[in-house]
């Protein structure tokens, strides 16, 4: 079953191929999935048995990922509004103008 | 088939193809909505895994929050028409999907290679009960809760200065 995760989760890795903002936001989730997943698929080795706190460690992380996730997502999103008002496109590759 | 595999079948199949469909829509709009479907079968994996403050957080600070400022955004600058996208390139596309798909194998033949092939613990544990985490949170990770705090603060304060018109 974890192994089916995984593939789910690979899958939904691979999207950063295409250069779409959301990818970003689905890119962090699938690795919080993972880390709930692998949490919970240790849950019965000995580290997990002698640390109290093991499985509600990965939860507080994948808790402050969301954290992360939402600054970055209000900054990354000001940023793509000062391209458009500049620029009057979405076009990622109208930021190889910054090399010059 | 127990009922635990065949939600987690159904949350799955659910949430690729919302994923593929997020990446295969024309529309950003029609983008975004299926990013929301996605979000809700993340969210019924978390329960599936036991972590219920974890789904629901999801879906409030997901579906609710970043959703809707990425729908604001598009709707304000008015770029929910399709002919917006910019100029296709195919060659760096087939490049892109090709190396994602390399990735993937990597990922997959690694995982392949632990052999160890435990079940996901469902049905026990409360550690995602809000209790349990509300304590690990503030026993051991009070100061990355408060640089969190410190983040956001200066992640405000970014948005604000960049998204400020210039002549103001």
């Amino acid at each position: 079953m974890i192994l089916f995760t995984i593939g789910v989760v690979g899958v939904l890795i691979r999207r950063n191929a295409i250069i779409v903002f959301m990818c970003i936001e689905l890119m962090l989730n699938s690795v919080n999935l993972l880390l709930v997943a692998f949490s919970k698929m240790h849950a019965l080795s000995p580290v997990a048995k002698a640390s109290p706190t093991f499985a509600s460690d990965a939860q507080v992380f994948v808790f402050f990922i969301m954290v992360v996730a939402a600054a970055e997502v209000t900054v990354g999103l000001a940023l793509i509004v000062m391209l458009y008002r500049n620029t009057h496109s979405v076009d990622v590759n109208f930021l190889n103008r910054l090399k010059y | 088939m127990q009922i635990t595999t065949l939600l987690f079948l159904l949350l799955s199949i659910m949430a690729v193809g919302a994923a593929l469909m997020v990446l295969f829509s024309k529309n950003p709009v029609h983008s975004i909505l299926w990013l929301i479907v996605v979000f809700f079968a993340i969210s019924g994996h978390y329960l599936l895994l036991n972590a219920q403050f974890l789904a629901v957080v999801n879906i409030i600070v997901y579906a609710g929050a970043i959703m809707v400022l990425f729908l604001f955004v598009v709707m304000m600058m008015n770029l929910n028409q399709e002919d917006i996208e910019p100029v296709k390139n195919y060659r760096l596309q087939i490049l892109g999907v090709l190396s994602g798909g390399v990735m993937l194998l990597i990922i997959v033949l690694a995982v392949m290679r632990l052999q160890e092939t435990q079940p996901v613990q469902l049905k026990v544990g409360d550690a995602g009960l809000i209790t349990n985490l509300g304590k690990t949170l503030f026993n051991n990770y009070v100061l990355p809760f408060e640089i969190s705090s410190v983040l956001f603060l200066s992640a405000i304060m970014g948005a604000v200065i960049i998204g400020r018109r210039e002549e103001d």
